[in-house]
């Protein structure tokens, strides 16, 4: 069906048939000619952010969460440029996103017009793919190619420039039908010889382990369902990066936990010592590997990966599988039912063993206090006051971002929101945002730092204008925790600006907000004051004051190899890991 | 304990030179997305050529010369895949045969014997003379860059006073296309 009407009217309407209900904007000269076309229609609800930045983070939240592809609006010039650490954010992590930018009338592109700038230029290398839309005639192709680019394949950020004249010029809109781009064409199925390959390797492993990430959330629920299947039916370890939590249930007992840069010692272990490694949906990223000449010396690497680019990137992959996880864990689960294969039981249960030896080192113990709030105590009362709920965990970046990781526990994937390759701090609050709004009545809480959370502060007011309920749980250090981390560790102690002098007083600053200032200072209070966060129904900033001095462990210094991690001082020893007494001490 | 936030630079390899053709949709901003990808990732190139060759699809070839390691080079083409805009990649150094060329105007300027010898080594080199005036010549050159290298040092003594390349442009040997 084709229908005469104006660019502004265009973008409306194909946002309406990309099934998006919510856009998240900011207003400007440049895009005026769309928000008049928003005012005048109920299909599309507009977000009124408070920062660009913010835009594009609740749009990522909202993506994460649902899978779907988020959606922001904003102008040209500064609307874009603040777009930009967003944008990137959304690209480190594989976000699908889609940006619309105004952007000055054609004629004047190129001459320095008032809240001008190189739209495209600026972006070409933080997105996917951008346009710059010169012709009305283009503008409803390109809307929708838009869309099938953000969500396929490895998913991104995609921008399209809209000149403010096209967005007046009336065209011809039409519905867009199933159709393939010209030279875009992610593979989707894994080559079935290498599925078969992986299985015999797979079969005949000693010390198996399945390494996945962020890629095995992003391939939708049906990967984490395929997964889980193959994890039980293999018998294996399983770990995953920063990303991936939450595609494998953590309370399963072949759950490693985390592993990395601050994952647990059985996961780096394994990591170091299996000799079979098969790697799903994530990419070898520094953080992972530590360094690289050490890493996992001893194993075969299978690597399943949509994006041809993360194959042989850091790590060479023995067994490379081009394809979407969820296609290729399906092939997985059928070759292996299927082929009646058997793990190798009795090195399988060696492994088991020696797994659990690692394990029952404790490495995520702490010597919690009476006098001050740990804030590995702080968020594990947050977990089990919240685990029995409908919850989402969005976090900011640092210390906190890392415990949040160890201690709270995920069943389900798309749970956990957080920034992981680009590591911004401000990501939490705004993707809170972004989340509570696609699950209204879901319990949605951003474990944050002080530091990170007053970079987008101002989505407070967000929050409070769509009465969107989320939680900002701040561990308040006082510090930006883990730059102290690492100059305690690395640079003598010498705590360059890392200390945040005159902090606000959250519980007035949220009250100033019009939402609900909770402050907790003591161990005992934790409890009390966590339920009274949840009975409230409506924005509340926690401000949990924590000891400013507790460091993230375990942790392996960068340069070194995941058996060279520094543990806690709680840690036990191997000695007394293999004791009775060892196993009871927290 | 290692001061720095990352991992430390890997072992190096051999480095390795590569012809890279790519063949792209024709349309506004590709160049600077392949180039952006080399600069922000760091990648050399030694050369590059493009021009539309095929108007009514709205095709470009780009051809690329590049260094770097195997594990690069690897990464380069898979980089170059992932564009939006690109359709195909291929490596013509480990493709099969293939033939790479270049073109340059060379122009000299001397009187006397050096405008003769710089005739003779003309002849020599098969280059043409496509401009002439009574105290210079300007040349014009096709080969190997190797080829045009040599001509070019030869004609440092007799004048020379600028050079225009293009660039590599490659072909795979035998009946098929890339």
């Amino acid at each position: 069906m084709d229908k005469e009407m104006t660019g502004a009217e265009m973008v409306i309407e194909a946002l309406a048939d990309q099934g998006v209900e919510h856009v998240f904007g900011y207003p400007g000269g440049a895009v005026l000619p769309i928000y008049d076309a928003l005012f005048q229609q109920q299909k599309v609800q507009h977000i009124l952010v408070r920062h660009e930045q913010g835009a594009v983070h609740a749009a990522e939240g909202y993506a994460r969460s649902t899978g779907k592809v988020g959606c922001v609006l904003v102008t040209s010039g500064p609307g874009a440029t603040n777009a930009v650490t967003g944008l990137t954010d959304a690209l480190m992590d594989s976000t699908p996103l889609v940006c619309l930018t105004g952007q000055v009338p054609t004629h004047l592109i190129g001459n320095d017009a008032f809240q001008e700038c190189d739209t495209v230029g600026i972006t070409r290398p933080c997105t996917k793919h951008n346009y710059l839309v010169k012709t009305i005639g283009d503008l409803p192709r390109v809307l929708h190619e838009a869309f099938h680019i953000a969500k396929s394949g490895r998913p991104g950020p995609v921008v399209v420039d809209i000149p403010k004249d096209i967005q007046f010029a009336k065209g011809i809109y039409s519905r867009p039908r199933e159709f393939q781009h010209k030279g875009y064409r992610p593979k989707i199925k894994g080559d079935l010889d290498r599925i078969k390959a992986a299985i015999e390797i797979m079969r005949h492993a000693k010390r198996p382990l399945f390494y996945t990430g962020g890629g095995v959330v992003n391939s939708g629920p049906e990967a984490s369902h395929f997964l889980r299947e193959l994890v039980k039916l293999t018998g294996f370890p399983i770990t995953s990066t920063l990303m991936g939590l939450g595609a494998y249930a953590a309370s399963d007992p072949q759950w490693l936990g985390m592993l990395g840069m601050h994952g647990t010692y059985e996961a780096n272990m394994s990591m170091h010592d299996c000799d079979v490694m098969i790697c799903i949906g994530a990419r070898f990223d520094d953080r992972i590997t530590g360094r690289l000449d050490a890493f996992s010396p001893g194993s075969k690497k299978i690597h399943v990966d949509i994006d041809p680019s993360s194959i042989n990137k850091n790590v060479k992959a023995d067994l490379p599988i081009i394809g979407d996880c969820a296609h290729v864990l399906e092939d997985m689960v059928r070759l292996w039912r299927s082929t009646a294969a058997q793990a190798d039981k009795a090195a399988l249960e060696a492994w088991w063993k020696q797994i659990d030896k690692w394990r029952a080192r404790r490495s995520l113990a702490y010597k919690n206090s009476n006098e001050v709030i740990k804030p590995q105590y702080a968020i594990s009362r947050l977990y089990e006051l919240t685990k029995d709920r409908d919850a989402y965990i969005t976090t900011e970046v640092g210390q906190h971002q890392m415990w949040a990781a160890q201690f709270y526990r995920f069943e389900q994937p798309n749970r956990w929101m957080t920034s992981g390759g680009l590591g911004t701090m401000g990501y939490g609050l705004p993707a809170a945002v972004g989340v509570q709004l696609a699950h209204p009545n879901s319990l949605v809480i951003d474990i944050a730092g002080e530091a990170s959370v007053l970079m987008t502060m101002q989505e407070m007011s967000t929050a409070v204008q769509y009465e969107l309920p989320i939680k900002i749980f701040i561990i308040n250090n006082q510090y930006m925790g883990m730059v102290r981390q690492w100059q305690e560790l690395l640079h003598g102690g010498r705590y360059a600006h890392s200390y945040t002098e005159a902090l606000p007083d959250f519980v007035k600053l949220a009250e100033a907000y019009h939402a609900v200032g909770i402050r907790c200072e003591r161990p005992g209070d934790v409890d009390g004051a966590i339920r009274e966060m949840l009975a409230v129904n409506r924005p509340v900033i926690f401000d949990c004051v924590v000891d400013p001095n507790e460091n993230c462990f375990p942790m392996i210094p960068s340069g070194r190899a995941h058996n060279e991690m520094l543990l806690g001082d709680a840690t036990l020893s191997v000695e007394e890991a293999i004791t009775e007494e060892g196993k009871v001490m927290v | 304990m290692n001061t720095t936030h990352y991992p430390a630079a890997g072992v190096s390899q051999q480095i390795e030179t590569h012809t890279l053709s790519v063949l792209v949709d024709n349309e506004p901003g590709v160049l600077a997305r392949v180039i952006g990808l080399f600069s922000g990732r760091g990648y050399n190139i030694d050369s590059l050529t493009v021009s539309e060759t095929e108007h009514e699809k709205h095709l470009s070839r780009i051809t690329i010369v590049t260094r770097g390691t195997p594990m690069v080079i690897e990464q380069i083409k898979n980089q170059l895949d992932r564009l939006v805009p690109v359709h195909r990649v291929i490596d013509m150094t480990v493709a099969g045969p293939h033939i790479e060329r270049e073109l340059a105007m060379v122009k000299v300027r001397g009187k006397g014997e050096h405008r003769m010898e710089a005739l003779r080594l003309a002849d020599a080199f098969r280059a043409r003379v496509i401009d002439a005036s009574t105290e210079s010549f300007v040349f014009e050159i096709t080969g190997a860059s190797e080829k045009i290298e040599s001509f070019v040092a030869l004609m440092i003594p007799l004048g020379l006073v600028e050079v225009s390349r293009t660039g590599i442009v490659a072909i795979g040997r035998g009946p098929e296309g890339m």
